[in-house]
């Protein structure tokens, strides 16, 4: 069966730690970082990286456009 | 089975990735502003539909004032509540061209609601987007037209009272009545879902534009975390159970 795998990268310098990504994630891949960024704030980042689909939920979410997302199927 | 993340982390497998149209500047807004939301669908749009070099922006006096740093279009400038009055100018000047506004709520519907209801009565062909999130976010947190009943605000500290400080104001309705409109809708941008409605709408209203079928005005049910004294989640869990009752979400008048 096909399988979709995705992987996000967050832009940390621009990432306000808002968390709505963290809410807006349907499988609990993101989470906010213990360490911050250069303004102070917790950024995001991919707690569960095997479990990213790729569907793009959390950019359509971020205020801030500082998450690109990749996608691929791998056919089994 | 496992695979390496930098090996679906490649250009052919791209499916996301921040709208060309939006400039590197990092925006003021405070986390989880709905604003940023909204200017990047903006962004993205402009991009899909291949109208950078032909749209004109006007911007507002309130938060988003310093829009044309982040967006990469044409920009004019409009004093407090006139951005309706300076597109239809720049509409009428340059027919050729899309125009689009983008404003608040106190800008609007408080100082600017004769600019706002007289552009959309003459079906001026712009577009219009209102941002709505029941407070003056930007001075802090002051009650609005729009702010509802009972809700708390810095100079309503026990909630908007009625007797005393009037009913709140339903612009989008108003607006809807009136026979120039011909695209009315209320959005949001609090989950993907919503987001990508929002976008859809925003593209339509570029189309009705295109077609010259008179102004195009989206509202977008939005929060102000920093003026409503939550966390960017706690604003988008209130506005579902506070805001969408009094300002349901979907299209109001479409023609």
């Amino acid at each position: 069966m096909a399988k979709n795998r995705g992987a996000i990268e967050v832009d940390i310098a621009t990432c306000k730690g808002c968390y709505l990504c963290v809410e807006a994630c349907p499988f609990d891949v993101i989470d906010l970082a213990d360490e911050v960024n250069a303004k102070g704030y917790n950024y995001a980042y991919m707690k569960n990286p095997e479990k990213c689909t790729g569907c793009a939920n959390c950019a359509m979410v971020c205020p801030d456009s500082c998450i690109t997302v990749y996608k691929m199927t791998i056919k089994s | 089975m496992s695979i390496d993340i930098n090996e679906i982390k490649k250009a052919e497998n791209l499916v996301y990735k921040k709208s060309s149209v939006l400039t590197d500047k990092v925006m003021h807004y405070c986390p989880g502003c709905s604003h940023g939301a909204v200017n990047r669908i903006m962004a993205e749009v402009i991009e899909e539909l291949d109208l950078q070099e032909e749209t004109i922006g006007v911007t507002p006096v309130g938060c988003s004032v310093l829009l044309y740093n982040y967006i990469d279009i044409d920009w004019q400038e409009a004093a407090h509540g006139r951005a309706p009055a300076l597109a239809t100018a720049i509409k009428r000047l340059r027919p050729d061209k899309y125009v689009v506004t983008y404003q608040g709520d106190g800008d609007l519907a408080a100082i600017g609601t004769a600019e706002t209801i007289h552009a959309c009565n003459r079906g001026e062909n712009i577009i219009m987007i209102f941002i709505n999130n029941g407070i003056y976010g930007m001075t802090g947190g002051q009650m609005a037209p729009t702010t509802l009943e009972g809700m708390k605000s810095s100079t309503s500290p026990f909630g908007r009272d009625v007797a005393r400080d009037g009913n709140p104001l339903n612009m989008t309705q108003i607006v809807a009545s009136l026979p120039g409109t011909s695209y009315v809708t209320r959005q949001s941008v609090h989950t993907a879902a919503a987001a990508r409605k929002m976008k859809r709408s925003l593209k339509k209203a570029f189309e009705n534009q295109k077609n010259n079928k008179g102004t195009s005005f989206i509202e977008v049910v939005s929060t102000c975390s920093s003026g409503w004294k939550m966390t960017p989640a706690q604003s988008n869990k209130w506005m579902v159970e506070n805001m969408f009752p009094s300002y349901p979400l979907g299209d109001l008048k479409d023609e």
